[in-house]
């Protein structure tokens, strides 16, 4: 395939995970940081990402399964999974990890385990959605192209 | 603007969660700054005191580690940002020195609270170019103060141990903090 049509592949795919909401803003602000000197900081703060939810998602698991369930501690773990989705741009994560929080808060443990539920399914979404787009720019940096920045005018 | 050749600004960054390290030292690198980051206020106030222990013992620590500014997460296991702000305003030599807090919850009683207690600003996350930004001001006018950090330290230097002081470097913190 020839550089130019991955280059395209690569702007409608991006443009995708904004428009379903997968991605915010907060995307867009970490590729514009990305430079010459570190250039391949959006993949290595990803990656924090990942290692980081996936830890919280086996805690989170493990907690709500006690049969007395911490709430506190359940919902320090959402808290930091807000913060971390957040600061990455992976926007239908943390709205989930807000709802959570919410049942946290009123200890509706039939709640939080539905939000544990969806906040998988979303991670996992966006975990595949994010390595496909890295695939992408790889393949576009291997043939010599260069990545589009995309202009989405928020 | 700029006079002769002024060293970076020297941004202290606290932030007990990796990811967010990383990004605000991306942020301030990418806004000229020199970056320390650390994860927790108890490391942040050894960085601030220990510099000052190791430079006394050394004949002519040339080396200036002086933090112009100090940016740090609100909720932190063990000592908050506003416990650290409290520590940093409650020392004479740490004082003058401006402090910003960031967080990802936006409660308006917090951000009082620490505006009124003495912080600059007060970032809601995810902190973005625009919010490094408005740092600027807060450092130009910190520099533009003349030496009184440094003068206001040398003034408190009592302990029997230091046999001299330095006028022209930047100076001591005090001991330990309050």
């Amino acid at each position: 395939m020839e550089v130019v049509q991955i280059q395209r592949r690569l702007v409608d795919y991006t443009k995708s995970l904004f428009m379903e909401g997968f991605l915010d803003g907060q995307f867009l602000q970490l590729q514009q940081l990305q430079d010459e000197s570190n250039p391949d900081f959006v993949v290595e703060v990803v990656s924090l990402f990942f290692d980081d939810s996936e830890k919280l998602l086996n805690e989170l698991t493990i907690a709500l399964d006690q049969p007395n369930v911490d709430f506190k501690k359940v919902d320090g773990h959402v808290h930091q999974l807000k913060g971390s989705s957040s600061s990455i741009g992976a926007q239908r994560v943390k709205n989930v990890c807000i709802a959570f929080r919410n049942f946290c808060e009123v200890q509706n443990i039939e709640g939080c385990l539905t939000c544990l539920q969806q906040v998988k399914q979303e991670y996992y979404l966006v975990k595949n959605k994010l390595e496909t787009l890295f695939r992408l720019e790889q393949q576009i940096v291997a043939s010599g192209g260069s990545i589009p920045m995309i202009e989405m005018g928020f | 603007m700029a006079m002769a050749a002024e060293a970076k600004f020297h941004v202290l960054a606290v932030d007990d969660t990796l990811i967010d390290r990383k990004l605000i030292e991306k942020l301030l690198k990418t806004s000229s700054y020199q970056v320390t980051a650390v994860d927790s206020g108890t490391k942040a106030l050894e960085f601030l005191g220990l510099n000052n222990k190791e430079r006394n013992s050394k004949a002519d620590a040339s080396v200036d580690v002086e933090v112009n500014m100090i940016i740090t997460d609100y909720c932190m296991p063990g000592m908050t940002g506003y416990d650290l702000l409290r520590e940093i305003k409650g020392c004479s030599s740490l004082k003058d020195i401006p402090v910003v807090i960031m967080s990802s919850d936006n409660i308006p009683s917090r951000i009082n609270r620490c505006l009124e207690d003495g912080a600059e600003e007060f970032f809601l996350k995810p902190v973005q170019l625009s919010d490094v930004n408005k740092l600027r001001p807060h450092l130009m006018r910190s520099r533009s103060k003349p030496n009184i950090n440094k003068r206001k330290a040398a003034e408190e230097i009592v302990s029997p141990d230091r046999t001299r002081t330095r006028f022209n470097q930047a100076e001591e913190r005090s001991s330990s903090p309050n």
